[in-house]
């Protein structure tokens, strides 16, 4: 039951991505030219509506499915590791033109050379965890 | 039929992808995709040499659900709801590839001359592919979230720590695109 419930949430999050061409490596280039309002509005809305829901949630102490309180932690306080890490991932993002999500639903579209990307990003991953503590958070 | 075969407009595209941050906190999980590279390396063992990546990955079993999930869901998309019709992008964008040496921009969603058989076939085509990868899987756990985590759900729950990293993005991809797509390509 719940793996079915994820796995729908996951082929929705893909059909999505595709049919939004939020996918596309060229949607991420034009983002980054400001030359379309594309993935600004995608982006937009799903932020202006996340901000309202979360905030009606939290109002409401709305309940998961399960009946569980529902919360979402805080990200830790810091500057350094969310604007250097940011600043790598978002050269990273520009160049594969996809992010973590993408990547996947990529594949799924039949592009196999994907895999060299996500094979890449988890060996970056396992990179970070080995340098974790030699970095200024 | 036919509005569901054509690409989706943005403001029908963005409340949809909302709906899935929703539906995951309503099920008790959160939006996060990058979480996934760090469960797969637990997976793969590297738990046994760096804590980092020692921890429970049975309770991240939803998340990988929902990476298959989004596997299918891109090969649904392109097999049963697609019409093939050309990505919408700038004139401009068109022309600044074509500068650059990418032909087909908006064909297809991906450029061959990054992802096809051909750029596999140059040692220069397998750098880019691996230095991109390298580059979000360490910039995301560094940042500790990618664009779902901190643009989407972050921005959403109005994380301070989450705009910084948003903002590390930008300046990430402007350098990227501005500055080094010039020399790359």
């Amino acid at each position: 039951m719940k793996f079915i419930r994820f796995l729908s949430v996951g082929i929705f999050f893909g059909i999505v991505l595709v049919k939004s061409q939020a996918v596309s490596w060229y949607r991420i280039y034009e983002m980054f030219k400001f030359q379309s309002i594309h993935m600004y509005g995608i982006i937009g809305t799903a932020v202006i509506l996340g901000i309202v829901f979360l905030f009606f949630l939290k109002k409401r102490r709305m309940k998961s499915v399960d009946g569980h309180e529902i919360s979402l932690p805080d990200k830790e306080r810091s500057i350094y590791r969310y604007l250097l890490g940011g600043t790598i991932f978002g050269a990273g993002w520009a160049l594969a033109g996809a992010c973590p999500g993408p990547m996947y639903v990529l594949l799924g579209t039949g592009t196999l050379s994907m895999l060299i990307v996500i094979f890449a990003a988890l060996a970056g991953t396992l990179l970070y965890g080995m340098m974790k503590d030699y970095l200024p958070h | 039929m036919e509005i569901i075969l054509k690409p989706w407009p943005w403001y029908v595209s963005g409340p949809l992808i909302s709906l899935v941050m929703f539906s995951l906190v309503y099920f008790g999980k959160t939006f996060g995709m990058s979480s996934n590279l760090r469960t797969l390396c637990s997976i793969a063992g590297a738990g046994r040499y760096l804590p980092f990546f020692n921890f429970d990955w049975r309770q991240q079993r939803w998340n990988l659900t929902v990476v298959l999930g989004a596997v299918i869901g891109g090969f649904i998309a392109v097999t049963f709801l697609s019409d093939g019709s050309a990505i919408a992008l700038n004139p401009h964008t068109v022309e600044d590839l074509e500068t650059l040496g990418f032909m087909d921009a908006g064909k297809s969603l991906l450029p061959a001359e990054m992802f096809g058989p051909e750029a596999l076939g140059t040692i220069k085509g397998w750098f880019l592919l691996l230095v991109a990868g390298l580059l979000v899987g360490f910039g995301t756990r560094y940042a500790g979230g990618c664009t779902s985590g901190h643009a989407i759900t972050g921005l959403s729950n109005l994380q301070f720590p989450s705009l910084l990293a948003v903002i590390g993005f930008f300046a990430g991809g402007l350098l990227m695109i501005h500055l080094l797509f010039p020399i790359i390509f």
